[in-house]
């Protein structure tokens, strides 16, 4: 997608990505390890919410393809959770963009939910049995700093 | 699904395929991604390519914590160097001292195998990395090593510390290699016990501080403290290096394996240097056990 307001977005867009992809993999005290949020997921909504003509579903599946090199999962696991977190962040975000902040952490964490259901079933299918309820920590957990996403990168953009 | 119908930039007709309909394309690719990758490991290139692309990212998260080791090393005053340096050289000496004993001890074992007509244990050759601060999935223990395939890892070499047996190098690109720890779930390692040399299996239990020895039975002759060294029966791992020390046995009657569990040897979740063991032309031997050795 190619039009004039894609120039300034791109840069902003890789860095936020880039920050994301960081706070994934940096350590965490193993307690807290749990509740770590889906920091790649909640940036990716955020801009397909934003722009979705220039970012796209196909870019959301690239940034899970590398999320999972990154944290050696199998290899399109996250790419095809992405694509799904992706193509509800776009479906819905007319509504949801205009919904008060609380109405908008609920929708986040049922596409988050959705996400890590769908990342708690590959593991299931290719033999790694993880409990539900530490996917729900996260999930509970990425709700809550949706807010604060959202802020920081609508102030960047401006 | 209907394309989209409004949009920011408000084109008048929409490009390429619906929104549903590459969803399904991605979906279908994905699909075929996890199966090349899980069934048959084709995707090794695919694999060390994209984790070459995404080592800026862990060496920048990684930074912080070099930059603080480094500070903490130029920042400490002479006088704490000073105890560290007398305290490592006191260390130095007593290791030595254990170290000409070993090796009498060595040349006595190879001469004794010698009389058994079994060749004796090739002494391996280690390259010592450091593990990056970067977390891996949470669920699974993981690490990353800053050392890769241009020092000359290859996928399966067996990772030790100070104490013991860490894990084992699962992938590697160029510059940095992946390892599973032997508390991974996933992560089963063929130990005998020192004592008697009974053979069995420790398996992960996504806990670093606990294994599981779930295959031997009630009247097993094993007890608390009891240490578990590598078997090297397997092949990925050298013979006789520490593995863990048992815990807790718990010898139900009504069930035919007992409950035993092991603390590792190695500290699993504080080490930040590990030696990567890297092997001769020889396979280990495998190790003759004392009952073995009392039949002949």
């Amino acid at each position: 997608m190619t039009s004039r307001e894609s120039e300034p977005v791109l840069g902003l867009f890789v860095f936020s990505i880039i920050v994301a992809f960081s706070l994934a993999i940096v350590p965490m005290p193993e307690w807290l390890g749990r509740f770590r949020p889906d920091w790649v997921a909640l940036v990716i909504i955020y801009w397909l919410m934003v722009r979705p003509r220039q970012v796209g579903i196909g870019a959301a599946w690239l940034v899970g393809l590398i999320l999972d090199a990154l944290k050696s999962a199998l290899l399109g696991q996250h790419a095809l959770a992405m694509a799904v977190v992706g193509f509800l962040a776009i479906r819905f975000r007319l509504r949801t963009r205009v919904f008060p902040v609380w109405q908008q952490m609920l929708s986040v964490s049922l596409m988050i939910a959705m996400y890590q259901f769908i990342l708690y079933w590959i593991d299931g299918v290719s033999g790694q049995e993880i409990p539900l309820t530490d996917r729900l920590a996260t999930v509970a957990a990425s709700a809550l700093v949706w807010p604060f996403i959202s802020l920081i990168l609508s102030t960047l953009r401006r | 699904m209907s394309p989209i119908q409004t949009s920011d930039s408000k084109p008048l007709f929409t490009r390429g395929p619906s929104l549903g309909m590459r969803l399904l394309l991605l979906a279908l690719l994905s699909g075929v991604l996890m199966v090349l990758d899980n069934r048959e490991h084709h995707l090794e290139r695919t694999r060390q390519a994209l984790s070459v692309a995404v080592y800026p990212i862990r060496l920048l998260v990684d930074l912080p914590f070099q930059a603080a080791d480094w500070l903490s090393g130029s920042l400490s005053d002479r006088s704490a160097l000073q105890i560290d340096n007398k305290r490592l050289k006191e260390r130095q000496l007593i290791a030595n001292a254990q170290l000409q004993r070993l090796s009498a001890l060595e040349a006595e074992n190879a001469r004794l195998r010698g009389l058994l007509d079994s060749s004796a244990k090739v002494a391996d050759r280690v390259l010592v990395a450091e593990i990056m601060a970067v977390d891996m999935d949470p669920y699974r223990h993981n690490i990353v090593v800053n050392k890769g395939t241009n020092d000359g890892l290859v996928s399966g070499q067996a990772l030790l510390d100070a104490q013991g047996i860490v894990g084992q190098i699962t992938e590697v690109d160029p510059f940095s290699a992946q390892a599973i720890l032997i508390s991974d779930p996933n992560h089963a390692t063929p130990v005998e016990l020192n004592r008697n040399g009974l053979r069995t299996i420790a398996v992960g239990t996504g806990d670093t501080t606990k294994l599981i020895l779930p295959f031997l039975q009630n009247n097993a002759d094993i007890e608390n403290g009891d240490l578990l060294v590598s078997s090297g029966l397997g092949g990925k791992f050298p013979a006789g290096y520490p593995v863990a020390i048992v815990t807790s046995i718990q010898r139900d009657l009504g069930e035919s394996f007992a409950t035993i569990e092991a603390e590792p040897a190695a500290a699993l979740n504080r080490v930040r240097e590990v030696l990567v063991v890297r092997r001769g032309a020889s396979v280990p031997q495998p190790t003759v056990s004392p009952e073995e050795e009392a039949t002949q």
